[in-house]
């Protein structure tokens, strides 16, 4: 599972810089979601990958052996949040972009 | 302690969230109402900052006031962590902050929506950056700060503002998921977000987990660098400062140092003298880098035909020396260059606001016929026909500023830019105080070269400006500047020529907060052990 993981987040990186790269708007917003992507993933592997364990511990005295790291994943969901408000910022000054240039281009101007 | 000076810290994040959630509720039409909002709320901000700076500079020793703000046990909850650092950069924040919005309230604010709430998002931001004491708060601050100051880079249209903030929207959507990937590595190794509590764990990190935490660190360093606008980081900076809207520009002159406040804060507290084998983790890259953002910077500023490009690669000649004095690592060296930072901040910020209104006084086209043009005209008789607050002698002023600004921001005698330098300098050459004689490492020969070197490259640049705005291109119908206008340039210039004046007890604050950072044990040990509050219940 760890190898699926890390090829996952891999794949999902890799193609996330090379969208961002590209000089196209709509390449780049995508490579960024790609990338937010990987890194959510990433966020949540460092919490050490456990299966059938819950996150939520009760009261009283517990095992934590029993139960998976819950703080990855309350930072994912902040990451989630945050990394999804700025894709749609982004969006919306993208297609401000396209509407006072008339290209797509990340420049606002062809390449010669 | 009672009543709200319990809550102290968390006050300069309250008052600004508070305002800008109440003035979203008023529509923009009502301009003259939201104006007085925004303002009242600024100034209940600053007598915030300001209690807060009193009450840490009063402590003796170690000054750091800790506030569990969610009322849970310290290495679990969020804690905000005020010293005199951290209350010192409040109250520039909050200081820079109303400067703009006084010099907004001149034209500026009416020119596209929320103004007023952006501005005090972004200071909340700001503050909250400055105040938290856990990782990920810091990037949940860092992105409520970049949020606001989005919408603010596009403040006023125009597609130059639009395609300069697409490229800096992409670049900080890229720094912050580095940011991400820094901040999981060092939970990943170190199993705690908390900094106070980081700087104990960093010690007992096992050897072959050591790399990885490192390499978090450097991967969150990366963030920050590109926050501050290091070479070879720092491309974005200049292309979105130069086209920005003037008091939006001068507000942006403390962002850059943010990214150099958590490099400081992060880089004392977790490879400190604690450390073990991580000590001084990272230096000499922030040297290195700082010293090329130097280099940069200056070529930038010599290259610049625009005085809004001047004014940004000002910024980053500002960034690379703070960069640069930090990477140094030694207490004194970090005191004179958080009274630069102050100092630097303070005038660029000033000198962003100084620009717009020096257009006014030049004539259109003005590089083309500077050599042809006459040098006196009788302006005096017809400036007083303009509609509008014209001060009687306000070129008097603007040209005074611009000196004043210019002498601080190329660090010569007799204002506070060269108090700065020659502080920065003088640790360079006594590195174990004045009194002991030590070796000089190359690194501070390099350094003070680079300083003084820049500080005359800074004077040439500026110096060719204002032969063109002031003596050769007058227009002969100047625009009018309004009293609004010339205030808070007056006022941020004030407070540097007065940190000349009051130069020894200001010194002598940065000094403390500077020793204070490279022995964070007792800070350490009074964040961990926060106290929390008792509940009602609980005592019965």
């Amino acid at each position: 599972m760890e190898l699926v993981l890390a090829i996952g987040i891999a794949v999902l990186c890799a193609s996330g810089i090379y969208l961002m790269l590209r000089p196209r708007t709509f390449q780049v917003i995508i490579g960024l979601s790609l990338l937010s992507y990987a890194v959510n993933l990433f966020i949540f592997s460092m919490g050490r990958l456990r299966v059938d364990a819950a996150p939520v511990i009760d009261h009283g005295t517990v095992d934590p052996a029993l139960y998976t790291d819950p703080v990855p994943q309350a930072l994912v969901l902040t990451a989630i949040v945050i990394g999804f408000a700025m894709t749609a910022l982004f969006l919306v000054v993208l297609l401000v972009n396209r509407g006072l240039t008339g290209t797509d281009h990340v420049d606002g101007r062809e390449q010669r | 302690m009672h009543g709200l000076a319990a809550h102290l810290p968390v006050l300069p994040i309250l008052i600004p969230l508070i305002t800008g959630a109440v003035l979203v509720l008023f529509d923009d039409r009502q301009r003259t109402l939201k104006a007085i909002i925004s303002f009242t709320g600024l100034l209940i901000l600053l007598t915030a900052a300001i209690a807060m700076v009193v009450q840490v500079s009063q402590s003796e020793g170690v000054s750091t006031i800790s506030y569990a703000i969610g009322n849970w046990p310290v290495p679990f909850g969020i804690v905000l962590v005020a010293d005199r650092l951290s209350a010192m950069m409040v109250l520039l924040a909050t200081t820079l902050g109303l400067a703009t919005l006084v010099y907004s309230l001149a034209r500026w604010h009416t020119s596209g929506p929320s103004f007023h709430s952006l501005m005090h998002f972004l200071i909340m931001g700001l503050n909250g950056a400055f105040l938290t004491g856990d990782i990920f708060n810091l990037f949940v601050f860092f992105e409520v700060m970049l949020a606001a100051s989005y919408g603010l880079a596009l403040h006023g249209g125009g597609s130059a503002r639009v395609k300069a903030g697409l490229h800096y929207v992409a670049i900080n959507l890229a720094a912050s998921f580095l940011f991400l990937i820094g901040a999981a590595l060092i939970y990943g190794v170190t199993g705690t977000l908390n900094m106070a509590d980081l700087a104990m764990k960093v010690a007992m990190v096992p050897a072959a987990d050591r790399g990885l935490m490192e390499m978090g660190a450097a991967v969150l360093a990366v963030a920050f660098l590109i926050k501050s606008g290091t070479w070879p980081l720092g491309f974005w900076l200049p292309a979105t400062y130069s086209v920005a809207a003037p008091p939006v520009a001068a507000i942006f002159a403390i962002m850059t140092k943010v990214g150099i406040y958590a490099l400081l804060r992060l880089s004392t507290l977790a490879f400190g003298a604690e450390a073990g084998a991580s000590q001084g983790f990272g230096q000499i890259v922030l040297l290195c880098g700082g010293m090329a953002t130097i280099v940069f910077g200056v070529i930038g500023l010599l290259a610049s035909r625009t005085p809004g490009r001047m004014a940004s690669y000002s910024v980053l000649v500002s960034a690379g020396t703070l960069l640069a004095s930090i990477g140094i690592g030694n207490p004194t060296t970090t005191g004179g260059a958080l009274y630069y930072l102050v100092v630097s901040t303070l005038a660029v910020s000033a000198f962003f606001m100084l620009i717009e209104l020096m257009d006014r006084v030049r004539i259109e086209g003005a590089n083309v016929l500077a050599l042809t043009l006459e040098v006196f005209g009788d302006d005096d008789e017809e400036a007083e026909e303009e509609v509008g607050l014209s001060i009687p002698g306000a070129l008097a002023m603007l040209s005074i500023s611009f000196c004043v600004s210019a002498l601080l921001l190329a660090g010569f005698p007799p204002l506070a830019g060269f108090l700065a330098k020659f502080a920065i300098i003088s640790s360079l050459f006594n590195p174990e105080g004045l009194t002991e004689t030590g070796a000089i490492s190359p690194w501070a020969w390099g350094l003070a070269g680079l300083m003084i070197f820049s500080g005359f490259a800074t004077l040439i640049a500026l110096m060719r400006e204002g032969i063109n705005t002031f003596w050769a291109t007058l227009s002969d119908t100047p625009g009018p500047v309004r009293v609004l206008e010339m205030m808070p340039v007056a006022l941020l210039l004030g407070i540097a020529v007065g940190m000349t004046i009051m130069a020894a007890p200001v010194m002598d604050y940065m000094q403390a907060a500077a020793e204070e950072l490279y022995l964070p044990g007792g800070a350490v040990t009074r964040i961990l052990e926060t106290p929390l509050v008792v509940s009602v219940e609980a005592v019965h």
